[in-house]
């Protein structure tokens, strides 16, 4: 193949690499920032380097210089990358061409957007070898085939004919890897590629990834922001955060012994302190046997779900995408009015449908979502966004509004001086808080938090979730807590309800659900939810009891 | 004078034109120095110092009768856009909003108005109706609003299903707050880049039924008119009917200008603070 590897020495050796891009306030000079600060890395043969950090540390952007590629107007402007023995960005345009997809191969962290959805997978699969001239067609379909098996994707011989919307999440996930190690490449860059995923796919998806770099035995760049995810496949774990490295070092180093405080504050964070409280006598609220369902009745998503929640306490909502957790705040709000069933709020059945319910009972239930940046309105402001439901519920108006706002801004520890921001000024926590005091501003007895800490860095989320609580003591309000992480289920829920396929499988207090004997689909979300330990994505797949049901 | 030094040129020629033919038009009586139906010299009679851009084709001074014209073409094409666009995106928007039957009667009537020719349409109905102003504009704003709605509806459906919309749906808001409030700031920049352009639009198709005899009605005319008006000295190699057609000219370039300079400033999400 090439010449460079006969070479002895590392595999990839980045040295001093600095990336700089040019961005354009409007009405201001354009100037330059540097994304990167003089980083180096070697990486050898056959070896895992996780890159871990939060988002705009700078992985991703270190990650793809090794194929020598800038997203977006980024330059690479100091510094060498040397793979096999040449330094790449000296190599000129033609010289990336043959580097990659040949030498170095990369997966994206959404496969659903990153393939192309009107080409059949095996298309897609083999056409960076045939491009490159490595192998014939027959053979290249010949290898995807094996690595499909390898992968253990369902039916290896014909998933190929598929077209991309045709396979799930997790396996698309997969046949972007097959397509990665399909040309052989020295070198596969993953980009958080199980980020997206539910965390029973999750565990799939890692074990294939982590069987096929051994056996084909690539080298391999991991990136995400999951120290715990990081710690099953890599051999090495670099920590980088606002361009520079924090610390580099073996696994077990980091992750036992982490010599920097940001290190250690990833390492432990999510441990919250939360003492569960007993269930009171009245529930606040109760969803009495829910049957809900999509396209007219056709598709049941919701299948007699009765769920309790007691004053200032909160439930938690777990499952995986498709169980239906979502649908149930939905049927909850009056957005999707059940078919059969009722929802008792304070003693009063609240109307099924959105349209018939009293603002006053709007006012009692409010909602956080999944994504903030959509759940804000662009071009309101954050004094309009929080101040509204203070003019819509109380009548507030003028000062009076103003203040509350403060207060609100002050309650989500967050100052003054963001009362006149528009939300595309905010960072992503900064966001998720706006919404929290949004929902506070109507005063109401229940909150639903759809998700609300899925779209952020562990740090940020980690900081929500202690925000939450506080205001949990402070206003007595309770939440219905939906995700899929069961780690924050852990450090937040006084009760739990475990949902699969539209059904609440297992419920009660925290402490009884968490506690064994579990039925099979607990046993495996439980189990699947990765612990900063290494060795443990082996004793979990070995321990498992039944299949995810890989939606 | 630093804000002006701000705007870049082409933004600059266009706000300045735009803002010439607007006074023009408002201060027509003041600025023109003869009548708008005053024969003051020869028939066609090339530029002089007496009459700048020479007279037309019954003697009356060109100028003139330019800047009268002015006045009638902008006021028309304002009050025809204004109407096309209040109806259209509200329309539109409560289509969006509402859905189901008044969404489905709603657009197969837009569907039903948009399947006969507009000029035709025009012609037929204004041929029928008394020829006056208030006609005239409401045929040409009602016709044009079937643009804005399909639009309006197609921009609004998409903002209907974000997360912030089904937030104040969910507050219990009316629909007034989510259509003007939720919606209207967020179509703004599709809406204002079509606003430049269905503008022109209603300037051209006004000259088109004046030319045609069925728009303002002489001795009054707008810039179409004097086209028609005009037209026949062209085979004599007099210029009269260029000057009113460069106008129109000049007023579409310049109009789409200030609506790209509107459309540049207004899409940042950062409130212009960068």
């Amino acid at each position: 193949m090439v010449d460079g590897k006969a070479k002895s020495g590392p595999l990839l050796d980045i040295r001093n690499l600095r990336i700089e891009a040019t961005v354009y306030p409007p009405g201001e000079v354009p100037r330059t920032i540097t994304l990167v600060h003089d980083v180096s890395l070697t990486l050898e043969k056959g070896k895992v380097l996780g890159l871990i950090g939060e988002s705009g540390a700078g992985k991703s952007t270190i990650g793809l210089s090794s194929m020598g590629y800038g997203r977006g107007g980024v330059r690479i402007t100091g510094g060498e990358v040397i793979l096999n023995g040449r330094d790449i960005l000296k190599g000129g345009k033609e010289g990336l061409r043959k580097l990659r997809g040949r030498e170095v191969c990369y997966v994206a962290q959404s496969a659903a957007a990153a393939f192309n959805p009107a080409h059949r997978l095996m298309d897609q699969v083999v056409e960076a070898t045939l491009l490159h001239g490595t192998a014939t067609r027959a053979e290249a379909e010949k290898r995807a085939v094996a690595l499909f098996k390898k992968l253990s994707l369902p039916n290896p011989e014909t998933i190929g004919e598929r077209f991309p919307h045709q396979v799930s999440g997790g396996q698309l996930q997969r046949v972007m890897t097959a397509m990665a190690l399909c040309s052989e490449p020295d070198l596969i860059v993953f980009d958080e590629p199980t980020t997206a995923l539910d965390v029973t796919t999750q565990i799939d998806v890692l074990s294939a990834i982590k069987d096929a770099i051994r056996d084909t035995h690539v080298a391999a760049l991991y990136i995400t922001h999951d120290l715990a995810v990081v710690a099953q496949v890599s051999d090495e774990i670099m920590v980088l955060r606002h361009g520079r490295l924090v610390e580099w070092g073996g696994t077990r180093q980091i992750i036992k012994e982490p010599r920097q405080e940001y290190t250690n504050a990833l390492v432990s964070v999510h441990e919250i302190e939360h003492q569960e409280q007993q269930p009171g006598t009245t529930p606040m609220l109760s969803v009495k046997n829910v049957t809900a369902a999509y396209g007219g009745g056709h598709i049941k998503v919701l299948k007699n779900v009765s769920v309790d929640i007691f004053p200032g306490q909160t439930l938690a909502v777990v499952g995986e995408s498709g169980s239906g957790k979502s649908t149930l705040a939905r049927a909850i709000t009056g957005l999707l009015p059940p078919e059969q069933g009722s929802v008792v709020f304070d003693g009063r059945t609240l109307a099924n449908r959105l349209a018939d319910r009293s603002k006053e009972d709007l006012r009692q239930l409010q909602m956080i979502y999944q994504m903030a940046d959509v759940a804000m309105n662009p071009r309101q402001t954050v004094g309009t966004i929080i101040g509204r439901p203070l003019e819509f519920y109380f009548g507030m108006k003028g000062r009076e509004r103003d203040k509350r706002v403060a207060e609100l801004l002050d309650e989500i520890e967050m100052g003054k001086g963001f009362i006149d921001r528009y939300p595309a000024e905010l960072s992503g926590g900064q966001k998720q808080r706006v919404c929290i005091a949004r929902s506070l501003a109507a005063k109401p007895k229940l909150i639903i938090c759809d998700e609300v800490t899925s779209a952020l860095d562990p740090l940020v989320a980690h900081g929500i979730l202690k925000l939450l609580l506080n205001l949990q003591q402070i206003e007595k309000v309770a939440y219905l807590f939906i995700t899929h992480d069961l780690a924050t289920v852990k450090s937040i829920a006084d009760s739990i309800a475990v949902m699969y396929r539209g059904e609440v499988v297992r419920y009660g207090p925290k402490s009884k659900v968490l506690t064994p004997p579990f039925d099979a689909y607990t046993d495996l979300l439980l189990s699947s939810v990765p612990e900063m330990e290494i060795g443990w994505l082996e004793k979990a797949i070995k321990g498992r009891r039944m299949e995810s049901a890989g939606n | 004078m630093r804000a002006i030094r701000r705007i870049p040129l082409p933004s600059l020629t266009g706000l300045v034109l735009t803002a010439l033919f607007v006074l023009a038009a408002i201060f027509a009586p003041l600025i023109a120095p003869h009548g708008n139906a005053e024969i003051v010299g020869d028939v066609w009679e090339p530029m002089s110092a007496a009459h700048w851009l020479g007279t037309d084709n019954l003697g009356r001074d060109l100028l003139s009768r330019m800047i009268y014209g002015a006045r009638i073409t902008l006021f028309i094409a304002v009050l025809a856009t204004a109407l096309s666009f209040s109806l259209g995106a509200i329309l539109g928007f409560s289509a969006a909003v509402f859905g189901g039957w008044y969404d489905t009667i709603l657009s197969r009537l837009v569907d039903l108005l948009m399947s006969i020719p507009t000029l035709i349409m025009g012609l037929v109905v204004l041929s029928v109706l008394p020829s006056n102003l208030v006609t005239l504009i409401l045929v040409m704003g009602i016709l044009d609003s079937t643009r804005v709605y399909r639009l309006s509806r197609a921009v609004a459906v998409d903002i209907n299903v974000m997360d912030y919309v089904e937030a104040a749906k969910l507050r219990g808001e009316g629909s007034g707050w989510i259509i003007f409030r939720e919606i209207l700031p967020n179509a703004l920049s599709p809406l204002v880049s079509e606003l430049g352009l269905r503008f022109i639009y209603a300037v051209l198709f006004l000259s088109t039924l004046s030319f045609l005899g069925l728009g303002v009605q002489p001795p009054d005319a707008d810039w179409g008119g004097m086209v028609k008006e005009n037209k026949d000295g062209i085979v004599f190699g007099i210029p009269a009917a260029l000057i009113p057609a460069a106008a129109i000219a000049a007023l579409a370039i310049s109009v789409n200008l200030v609506a790209d300079w509107v459309l540049n400033r207004t899409t940042s999400l950062k409130g212009g603070r960068g």
